[in-house]
């Protein structure tokens, strides 16, 4: 069985193409989902895509975490069961759901940076990055104007501490993100932030490198590993 | 209480003729208020007056350009790739395999003048509906940005804001922005160039065409509601029927929302794959009154409105108002009465207000010969009843008088060669400056804030020398883009500039590897009125159309800009060209970086150098100077090297190629040294000075395979096209070194990057 991989389209996502491509490259099937509604069509994945959902009003990803197809990915997120992945916008989703902590502010200059960066990955035990090695540098696209991640020290420490920044950027941050962390997970490492954008390093031809599909190609090996879900009661 | 206003009807303004009307005010000349009292039998409705002020001004009806314009048309070679020519919102060139490509490039230089940054985000949103007009999903953007000196403390206004202002739209709309152009010069201080260029994508079965046909069919505005912006002029009419000083004090230019943006496209997208609409038109300047007779003009020529159900965002708006705002985010659609269910539904999806606003209706034979007849009611009264097409295409045409400046001979009699020229010991320092000068150096304080990835199909962006797209991913094809202009050259000769101008991004859409095939232009002018001016337009209007004859592409469509000036002082005459290319497989594009692969690369230069420093980089940036003679032009040489680019990129023959313009041979080692951070090593053949910082046109640096079979193919190629090819040394090291007749020097990269990257930021950082 193919994997199916869930791409939600918020009013605003832009990135969401980008995202269903690089499931495909992946080898897995993308499904388009709806913001507006509230149904995961039975996939074993799904990706929040960059952009700005919402016209990024108020806050963003402030106002995509109310959306009704947000109301079945909470839940079986906190599971631990189903794997998510936020890139930018999604990361600011993601926090803004509380599956992640911390919270993703203006960059330290103000301005929109768009730049090939090179990022390690501090964990390959997430659903999202089992195709790494802990230490392995990546180069791919940051491309966001809010992407300056903060928490509280405790918070911070508790994160190193437990294994839960996923990767940090090389160098200085160009967005000032504290302890330079470009992405985090949850305590069961099945939801997982990222601020750079994997999906546009997935082919030679457009992108700075290849090294984001390993992100895609992760959570299929993931997927292979679990279990079969038992049927749910009362199925024939 | 305020005062109810009356309302200037159709019946009032026939029984009172001798209204006095402030059409001098709303920019109207008396000979074409004269006109419209002509046209009309009678003296315009206040409504009327709106119209025909915006629809006549300048801007929309191209009353000082037309006369010169047509030569693109009289003179446009012949192409089977032209789908749609010029007339439309936007001209649709074919690619190949079914694709199709529209673009077009348009100024939005004022009002970023006034307020940087929705000055400029209003001008991205303004072209990317004109791409969406034509049936087209808008895939990229490139943008050409010309400022006051980069030091001078205005420019540290508008610069930034003008920039942020491009970032924020087109980022936010996910349209990825591709390439572009940087400059600063004394004139544009007070008017800064704010130009931008879509490009489109559609299936040649996809286009879509401003017409309102089918009498009953029904006319559709979505999008934003309309609100009080842009509409200075509007504020007079208001004041001349009621007082009310909520109406003086309104913003003049337009505030965007790239949220709402990207909404109506993918709205308008599955609107047209579903065959919902019969017309289409996008409302940009002139806003109603322009969508409304064009799409009438277009059609039957028949449209009524019931102007008081159009949505508002502020429910005081008088109907002229209405008329002339131009707020963003708002198209207006022909659709079948059968259809609008599903029309409504497809809205109601992307949350985009959709609301009838009116029909098309028939005309007599005899509405029909004079223009046509658009009718619109104010709570149930008419106050407007014109024909359409006198409004839409028969708008004045001027003769404007020109005459070449007196001015012109002593300027190019200032020739550059009296400059004092750098000894042997000063090359390095000079190139040094001149590649860090604003005009030249590396842009990427502004081109990082832009996103250059979304939608994954960026292929080639800036630095590069052309933006280089897939076209579909089910196709290897690809298409290649450039805008390039140089105000100095025009200044110098405005009939060989607009030529080297189209050179220039006929060049560097080659130097990718693609085909060039057909043109977009946007000429930046002062004030038409002024004969020395008008002369620099008619100049510029000759040379790009001859030249466009010349090299097979024709111009599809684009924009003119005139009164770019401050007081006596007008810019630099500035036409900026956009070409478009095609290349067969997009696997093949040629980039501007050195490769830094094990194998020695040898780099050649293809064209001829000549001691051509007037109007050059060196000239300005070493001794601030402007005068003599632009470079010659020579479209045989720039087509042949174009031939033998595109054959070496299709043949895979090259390991590089970047084009040479600003600054000379200097300045282009240095950038592909810097971009594939690789050394290299040359000699300079002739007069080093003159190697270094010539700008003769038609050339082009290459690198190859030392010693390969592609070399001895690469040289045969430029013999067979009658090219100059010059083996100037080879690829490798840690520094740019030169060698010449009088000595050598080395710069290591370190200090080339440290040149070239840190003038912006120490200019705009902080």
């Amino acid at each position: 069985m193919v994997a199916r991989v869930g791409v939600v389209t918020f009013p605003g996502s832009l990135d969401d193409v980008d995202a269903a491509r690089a499931v495909r490259l992946a080898g897995a099937e993308p499904v388009a989902l709806w913001h507006g509604n509230p149904d995961l069509a039975g996939v074993d994945a799904v990706v929040l895509p960059g952009g700005f959902s919402y016209g990024d009003y108020l806050r963003c990803g402030a106002i995509a975490r109310f959306s009704p197809v947000m109301r079945e990915v909470i839940p079986a997120a906190q599971s631990g069961n189903l794997p998510v992945l936020g890139i930018c916008n999604g990361f600011q989703i993601l926090c803004e759901s509380q599956l992640l902590p911390g919270a993703l502010t203006r960059n330290a200059s103000l301005r929109f940076v768009n730049t090939e960066q090179r990022i390690r990955i501090a964990t390959a035990e997430t659903a999202w990055t089992r195709a790494y090695s802990a230490d392995q540098e990546l180069t791919i696209v940051l491309k966001s104007g809010e992407g300056n991640f903060v928490a509280d020290d405790a918070t911070l420490d508790a994160l190193e501490r437990d294994g839960r920044v996923v990767a940090y950027y090389v160098g200085d941050a160009p967005n000032g993100s504290r302890r330079n962390i470009a992405g985090v997970t949850n305590e069961h490492g099945n939801v997982v932030g990222l601020m750079p954008h994997p999906e546009h390093a997935v082919e030679a031809l457009t992108g700075p490198s290849t090294d984001g599909l390993g992100v895609f190609t992760s959570v299929l090996d993931h997927l292979d590993r679990q279990p079969e879900p038992a049927l749910p009661l009362g199925t024939p | 209480m305020p005062e109810v206003p009356l309302i200037d009807t159709v019946a009032t303004a026939e029984g009172s003729p001798d209204t006095p009307q402030p059409y001098a005010e709303l920019g109207m000349a008396d000979d074409e208020y004269a006109r419209v009292r002509d046209i009309l039998g009678r003296r315009p409705t206040a409504a009327e007056l709106a119209i025909y002020s915006v629809m006549w001004s300048e801007h929309c009806s191209y009353k000082s350009s037309r006369a010169h314009l047509r030569q693109f048309g009289d003179k446009a070679p012949h192409t089977d790739a032209l789908l749609v020519g010029m007339g439309e919102n936007a001209g649709v060139v074919d690619v190949g395999d079914g694709h199709a490509v529209t673009f077009k490039i348009e100024s939005h230089n004022h009002p970023s003048y006034v307020e940087p940054h929705q000055g400029a985000a209003t001008g991205v949103g303004g072209i990317v509906r004109d791409i969406l007009t034509m049936g087209a999903r808008p895939v990229a953007v490139l943008d050409a940005l010309r400022f006051g000196p980069a030091d001078a403390v205005d420019t540290a206004r508008v610069l930034p804001g003008v920039v942020s202002g491009i970032s924020f739209y087109g980022n936010c709309l996910g349209l990825p922005n591709i390439g572009g152009e940087l400059g600063f010069d004394p004139g544009y201080a007070g008017n800064p160039l704010v130009n931008a260029l879509c490009v489109g994508v559609l299936r040649h079965e996809d286009i879509k065409l401003a017409q309102a046909a089918g009498p009953g069919n029904l006319v559709v505005l979505f999008g934003a509601p309309t609100g009080p912006d842009g509409i200075g002029g509007a504020s007079v009419l208001a004041s001349a029927t009621f007082e009310d000083e909520s109406q003086a004090k309104r913003p003049s230019v337009q505030v965007g929302d790239p949220f709402l943006e990207k909404l109506l496209v993918e709205c308008s997208l599955e609107l047209f794959a579903n065959d919902l609409v019969e017309g289409i038109q996008d409302l940009g300047a002139a806003g109603v009154s322009c969508a409304t007779t064009e799409l009438a003009a277009g059609g039957t020529g028949g449209m009524r409105i019931s102007l008081d159900k159009v949505p508002l965002r502020d429910h005081r708006l008088t109907p002229e108002e209405i008329l002339m705002s131009e707020s963003q985010e708002r198209m207006m659609a022909v659709v079948t009465p059968q259809k609008l269910d599903r029309f409504a539904a497809i809205c109601d999806k992307w949350g985009v207000e959709a609301t009838v606003i009116g029909e098309v209706t028939d005309v007599s034979s005899e509405e029909h010969e004079r223009g046509g007849r658009l009718v619109m009611t104010w709570q149930g009264q008419t106050i407007v009843d014109l024909p359409p097409r006198t409004a839409a295409d028969e708008g004045p045409v001027y003769q404007r008088p020109y005459a070449r400046p007196a001015t012109q001979d002593g300027l190019q009699r200032d020739s550059a060669t009296h400059l004092e020229r750098p000894g042997p010991g000063e090359l390095r320092e000079q190139l040094l400056r001149v590649l860090g000068s604003p005009g030249v150096c590396d842009p990427r304080w502004v081109t990082q804030q832009y996103d250059s990835h979304v939608r994954g199909n960026t292929v080639l962006a800036t630095p590069h020398d052309g933006g280089v797209l897939r076209v579909s991913e089910d196709s290897a094809r690809g298409i290649a883009l450039a805008v390039d202009g140089n105000g100095r050259f025009s200044r110098l000769d405005p009939y060989a500039g607009a030529q080297l101008a189209l050179a220039e991004a006929y060049r560097n859409v080659a130097s990718t590897g693609a085909r060039p095939l057909a043109v977009t232009d946007c000429l930046n002018f002062g004030s038409p009125e002024d004969s020395g001016v008008m002369w620099q337009f008619a100049e510029t209007a000759r040379g790009l159309a001859d030249a466009c004859q010349r090299l097979g592409t024709p111009v599809t469509g684009g924009n003119v800009s005139f009164y770019n000036q401050t007081g006596d002082s007008a810019i630099h005459p500035t036409p900026v060209v956009g070409v478009l290319g095609v290349i067969d497989d997009v696997h093949t594009r040629l980039a501007s970086a050195f490769p830094t692969s094990p194998d020695q690369a040898r780099i050649y230069l293809l064209g001829t150098t000549r001691p051509e420093l007037d109007g050059s980089a060196w000239a300005q940036v070493v001794h601030g100077h402007l005068g003599g003679h632009p470079p010659q032009v020579d479209l045989d040489a720039e087509e042949a090297l174009a031939r033998i680019l595109s054959g070496a990129a299709g043949e895979e023959l090259l390991l590089s190629a970047h084009d040479l313009s600003d600054g000379g041979l200097g300045v282009a080692l240095a950038e592909s040294c810097l971009r594939g951070n690789v050394g290299c090593t040359v000699h300079l053949p002739g007069d080093a000075f003159e190697d270094l910082f010539s700008e003769s046109a038609a050339r082009v640096l290459v690198s190859v395979a030392a010693d390969s079979p592609q070399e001895e193919r690469l040289r045969e190629l430029c013999r067979e096209h009658g090219v100059v090819s010059t083996a100037l040394g080879t690829v490798g090291g840690a520094s740019l070194s030169v060698t010449h007749t009088g000595g050598e020097f080395t710069v290591p990269l370190s200090e080339l990057a440290a040149a070239h990257t840190a003038t912006l930021p120490a200019l705009f950082d902080g």
